[in-house]
């Protein structure tokens, strides 16, 4: 009896995972095997171990590490200072803020920034350097992904640190350990709990960035995502979007297992 | 024999925000005892172990190490360790690596760092325990990881901030025998940290009875609770029977309607005075035998001893702890000997610690 009232309650989650989880992947996965013209065939995975998609898939990985590793060093930082402020609550809040801005509207102030007759420039202008090309950039493709998942990163962090006991750093301290060695050897390997789901919340969505490659970055930046798109929406060739899909999921399941592994 | 001060305290005042925790505290700590800082909570006892350790640093005066000014130095450039409260143990590292953080950190060799894990210990009674998570011992135990983990640095100083306190009573009195016994056996010096009066006269040779951020006084265990200087301390230590009375003239004193012979003086004549009769000194007798007769109100049976709660004629209330039963609502005679009157100057009742703090033993 208990069991099967049990197994009523799971009934809306199953249906959920599902539906919206397990179906759309195993769609992806079904895709995939098609060419262009509705053929079976596998030929899209072997046409993603060309050197053109493999460098797609470097490019997509290095930036979503170059994201990760800003957004780590100017996050834990601040989340740092954030558990020394007075009033961190509040700090927190106007952290968690721009989060609640859409990101298009966002992205989209940040071309007006970075534009040649933007902020930036007229900063640059007024020191002497001269206007440069900022938009369109590897920088100010990265700049702006890294403003974007700050929050994310800071979040998790932030939590970790505030459930550090404070005694186990005057512990530390009071056994001879320096500043840096407190918190090389106390601080940063209990607050890496934090860190991992940081760097998760940050590194695979910034693996299938699309839109901001697209805008702020315009065409110098391809990486996995604005190729998935290009395919769906500009080649219609649904199958080589699919295989690249699949292969972000298979990268994406491999993070998670490699950062996952929390007490 | 001359002293041999490892730590002095100038006028040592420690404000937080204005609020004063620690107010011109002075005085001295020799090399080799044992010390106890004992007071209520929020009296400045653990304040004085943090500035000792370095974790804060004092608004005013100055703090002396082997007749350095210390003020300055920070925790890791000092020769004391710490036991904390809640023994603030590394949980991710497992016991050999906690006890072992003080030598890596100053980068001893491999083999060195294990022979002096291995020793401390055995020092706190447990070996064969290196290779323990922290989450897998009992609190008991990870007393004693704390302990090892701050002697195995041979500190100058160990200051233990209420390490007992989280310990059950019968775990409580073994490591009160065996930290007294550890403190021999290093030679070192121990700053003990307590609120408990009874660890704090059992264990130590010297206490720091301290009340709103002052010394209210200092001695040996026997010194305080047979002599309390004031008011509090002798409230704080043991239970008292506390009287206001009249110092006569040397030698005799008036309360509760009489006059004693007591062992006191040096006080003006009639000066109003506190007197302190420790219950325990207290001896039931017959009415007439008595030196004072009161009736009793009620009666307890403590184990070692019963609790009687008694009223003289004038309406002062007296707790008596004796061995012989009474009845309840039976008028009784007290006896006591003259040293059992301890006489206390009522107006200055705190000033006169820190004066007798130093010049005294």
């Amino acid at each position: 009896m208990k069991h099967n009232t049990r197994n009523v309650y799971l009934i809306p989650y199953v249906l959920w995972i599902v539906l919206f989880v397990v179906a759309p992947i195993l769609l992806i996965l079904y895709y995939s095997f098609f060419d262009i013209e509705g053929q079976w065939t596998i030929a899209n995975y072997k046409k993603f171990f060309t050197p053109i998609y493999l460098k797609m898939t470097f490019s997509s990985f290095w930036y979503a590490f170059l994201i990760t590793v800003f957004s780590l060093l100017i996050a834990y930082p601040t989340a740092y200072l954030l558990t020394k402020t007075k009033h961190k609550q509040l700090w927190l809040l106007l952290i968690i803020l721009p989060t609640w801005v859409n990101l298009l509207l966002k992205v989209y102030a940040f071309l007006g920034i970075f534009g040649t007759y933007g902020l930036a420039n007229a900063v640059l202008e007024a020191l002497g350097v001269g206007t440069k090309q900022i938009l369109f950039t590897d920088f100010s493709f990265v700049f702006v992904s890294v403003y974007i998942f700050i929050p994310f990163m800071v979040l998790p962090i932030f939590n970790a640190l505030e459930e550090l006991n404070p005694s186990l750093v005057d512990a530390a301290r009071d056994l001879g350990a320096s500043a840096w060695t407190t918190f090389r050897r106390v601080v940063f390997p209990l607050t890496i709990d934090g860190v991992k789901a940081g760097c998760q919340a940050v590194f695979i969505p910034a693996l299938s960035l699309f839109m901001i490659t697209r805008l702020i970055a315009g065409n110098r930046v391809i990486t996995l995502g604005t190729a998935i798109e290009e395919h769906f929406l500009v080649t219609q060739d649904w199958g080589m979007g699919a295989t690249i899909a699949v292969f972000l999921i298979i990268a994406m399941a491999i993070v998670v297992i490699i950062t996952g592994n929390r007490k | 024999m001359s002293k041999d001060v490892i730590i002095r305290f100038e006028h040592v005042t420690k404000q937080y925000d204005g609020l004063v925790v620690l107010d011109d505290v002075s005085f001295e700590i020799e090399r080799g005892k044992f010390y106890t800082l004992l007071g209520p909570s929020g009296c400045g006892k653990t304040t004085i172990l943090r500035l000792i350790a370095g974790f804060i640093e004092p608004t005013k005066g100055t703090i002396y190490f082997n007749g350095k000014n210390i003020n300055h130095v920070p925790a890791n450039k000092r020769q004391v360790n710490t036991v904390f409260q809640d023994y603030a143990l590394f949980p991710h590292l497992n016991v050999f690596e906690n006890v072992a953080f003080g030598l890596r950190v100053k980068k001893m060799k491999y083999a060195d760092i294990q022979e002096k894990v291995a020793e401390a210990l055995r020092f706190v009674n447990l070996e064969g325990y290196e290779h323990r998570e922290i989450r897998e011992m009992s609190g008991g135990q990870r007393q004693r990881v704390a302990i090892a983990r701050a002697i195995v640095n041979e500190p100058e100083v160990l200051l233990l901030d209420e390490p007992l306190s989280a310990l059950d009573l019968k775990l409580r009195t073994e490591m009160q025998y065996e930290l007294r016994e550890l403190q021999r056996r290093l030679g070192i010096t121990f700053i003990f940290v307590t609120h408990d009066q009874e660890e704090a006269l059992a264990m130590s040779d010297q206490i720091f009875v301290l009340h709103k951020g002052k010394i209210q006084q200092s001695g040996t265990p026997k010194d305080i609770y047979d002599e309390p200087v004031n008011r509090f301390v002798a409230d704080f230590i043991g239970e008292s029977n506390i009287l206001p009375g009249t110092m006569i003239a040397d030698f005799l004193v008036e309360f509760a309607g009489k006059r004693f012979e007591c062992v006191d003086q040096g006080f003006y004549p009639n000066e109003p005075v506190e007197v302190v009769i420790r219950p325990e000194d207290l001896e039931i007798t017959t009415r007439d035998q008595g030196k004072l007769q009161v009736r009793v109100d009620s009666q307890l049976f403590r184990g070692v001893h019963y609790e009687l709660c008694c009223y003289d004629q004038h309406g002062n209330e007296w707790l008596v702890h004796s061995t012989k039963k009474a009845e309840v609502g039976e008028e009784i005679g007290l006896y006591f000997e003259p040293e059992a009157i301890h006489v206390m100057r009522v107006s200055e009742a705190q000033e006169v610690s820190d004066g007798e703090g130093s010049d005294e033993t």
